[in-house]
């Protein structure tokens, strides 16, 4: 296998009988806008619409434990500047995969997967808290690290290091 | 300036049909047992836990943020200070992480060395979590027993890099300090007297009725609940999970090294003390087959721009004194791209994902800690089961404030 794979069809192309990709292309072909394989690392970029079908399917191939939810902030190179990044290992392939969701500076919104695996409660929370992104549906959505009467969310670029805010 | 409003605390929905009898009792965060500045907001029917809320950022420091202000070799400090217990885990992981950015190859002895000394740090948080778990069950002995061992690994610790807690060792391309010349031996005659004193231990703990007591079935998870809720770790192998990332997923070079991954059925509190006191053996091990095996050769990549140059070369070469300086002042450029590293630390899967944009400073370091996931389990390990068995099992994740905070 290539050392790098860079575009959706390159990726289909060399990695098509992957258990997650495959499930993915055959249930959602839609769903799989992006994806890459750069220093041993999968990763997907999925439709933020679709992402909670695609979490499920991803789940059912073998991908059972969510080890990582968080974002980042491409502010002001990129829009949609909000980068979510899912991560999922799987106990059984003993390997790891990235879901990644691209969300608008307006509103960014998705919606939550906290109904595939419980233990994005957390995670989300913190996202939310540190970057404003908004779960649609998550059971409690309160900020989690920050005082509960903070404004603002500081790991957006446009929110500084030192000084006032 | 946010867009939404967050629901307090105490207008969150209460359990059905509980309200009328029930009272909320804070916890913390000022409270012996729970180990930093948790503080939990439980709701109680007489004694009988109904909910239980963690709150938590008491301790919260904005060190992703303040990462995203650095140079690369900048952040290793700020790694040693998530976790006061397991510094040469988070000051590997990152390293790791940005060495695959790098596609940065480590010197074998290098690898051993960070083995070696991952484990002793292993070794090191256990013992604190055995003696501040013994002691919050009320068995205080043990507390003055472990301490004595963690000292002198902390004297290892400050012989091989010059700090106990705050190490710093490991480095991005390697190691700091070449090691001083009988480290060896000191490591080798802590780690001949270890096992007995892991029976010691054992002697004082394992057989005594009041600590089985408030331990057997206590704080149950199941398998399937550890998994949806992100319990890692030896919580995670308590519950009957066979997964373990240094044998299952090796990084650092232990592929290399035999040792076998405790597990328990019991999905008890119990069970988690089995499985730590079984995990200290086999870490004991470990070191010894580094120490047997310990290559020869550098501790340092092979790679002037990124390592720091050695203090001697840099007063008599001129490049290396070039190199030192370019470094200081202006780091040194990752290639773009994200990574994610994730490391078996004493209580469960770390990860770092770092997130390059080509420049010398991470764009993004987030760092995933097996004590911020663990806490999502503790509400449906403690519901329904009396509020002192909360300590019990607060002890038993081993939770440390600062990783949760960060």
């Amino acid at each position: 296998m290539s050392a790098t794979l860079h575009g959706k069809d390159a990726v289909l192309a060399e990695m098509g009988q992957h258990p997650a990709i495959s499930a993915v292309v055959a249930k959602m072909p839609d769903a799989l806008t992006n994806a890459r394989w750069d220093r041993e690392e999968l990763t997907l970029t999925i439709a933020p619409e679709k992402l909670v079908p695609v979490a499920e399917l991803i789940r059912q191939s073998g991908y059972n434990f969510l080890e990582d939810v968080t974002a980042v902030d491409w502010f002001p190179a990129q829009e949609p500047r909000f980068q979510v990044s899912y991560h999922l290992l799987s106990h059984v392939r003993k390997e790891r995969i990235r879901l990644r969701v691209m969300l608008a500076g307006s509103r960014p919104e998705v919606e939550t997967i906290t109904g595939v695996w419980p233990s994005a409660n957390y995670y989300e929370r913190e996202v939310y808290d540190l970057f404003g992104v908004h779960f649609a549906g998550h059971p409690n959505l309160r900020r989690i690290l920050m005082p509960d009467d903070w404004t603002g969310h500081p790991l957006r670029k446009d929110y500084p290091v030192e000084g006032y805010r | 300036m946010s867009q939404w409003t967050a629901t307090p605390i105490l207008e969150a929905p209460v359990a059905e049909g509980a309200k009328d009898q029930t009272m909320v009792l804070n916890m913390g965060p000022q409270h012996p047992s729970t180990h930093g500045v948790l503080r939990l907001v439980l709701e109680i029917d007489g004694e009988i836990v109904v909910r239980l809320y963690p709150e938590i950022g008491y301790l919260h420091t904005g060190i992703e943020k303040t990462c995203e202000a650095k140079f690369y070799h900048q952040v290793v400090p700020l790694t040693d200070r998530i976790d006061y217990l397991s510094p040469m885990h988070n000051n590997l992981c990152y390293c790791l992480a940005v060495e695959k950015l790098l596609e940065l190859p480590i010197p074998e002895k290098a690898q051993w060395m960070r083995v070696l000394l991952a484990e002793l740090t292993r070794l090191n948080s256990h013992l604190v979590w055995l003696g501040t778990h013994a002691m919050d069950i009320g068995a205080l002995t043990v507390f003055l027993y472990t301490f004595r061992e963690r000292e002198e690994i902390l004297r290892i610790f400050e012989y091989v890099a010059g700090q106990r807690m705050m190490t710093s060792y490991i480095r991005i391309g390697g190691l700091a300090l070449e090691p001083p010349v009988d480290f060896f031996d000191r490591v080798q005659g802590f780690i001949r007297t270890f096992p007995e004193k892991i029976d010691e231990y054992s002697n004082l703990l394992t057989g005594n009725p009041i600590f089985m007591n408030r331990l057997q079935n206590v704080g149950h998870l199941s398998a399937e609940d550890a998994i949806a809720l992100g319990v890692t770790g030896p919580p995670l192998r308590a519950s009957g999970v066979d997964f373990d990332l240094r044998r299952d997923m090796p990084y650092s070079g232990y592929e290399k090294f035999q040792f076998e991954v405790p597990v328990s059925q019991r999905c008890d509190v119990w069970g988690r003390y089995e499985v730590r006191l079984r995990e200290m053996r086999e870490s004991t091990k470990i070191i010894q087959q580094a120490l047997d095996g310990m290559p020869e050769g550098a501790i340092k990549a092979d790679a002037p721009k990124i390592v720091l140059p050695d203090r001697e070369k840099m007063k008599t070469q001129m490049e290396s004194l070039i190199h030192h300086f370019k470094i200081v002042t202006e780091g040194f450029t990752v290639p773009s791209g994200e990574v994610y590293q994730g490391i078996e630390s004493s209580r469960g899967q770390m990860g770092y994902y770092v997130v390059s944009d080509g420049t010398s400073k991470p764009y993004r370091v987030h760092m995933r800690n097996p004590s911020f996931a663990s806490l999502q389990a503790l509400e449906t390990m403690c519901r329904g089961r009396m509020l002192a068995d909360v300590v019990a099992v607060i002890g038993s994740i081993d939770v440390v404030l600062g990783e949760i905070d960060r």
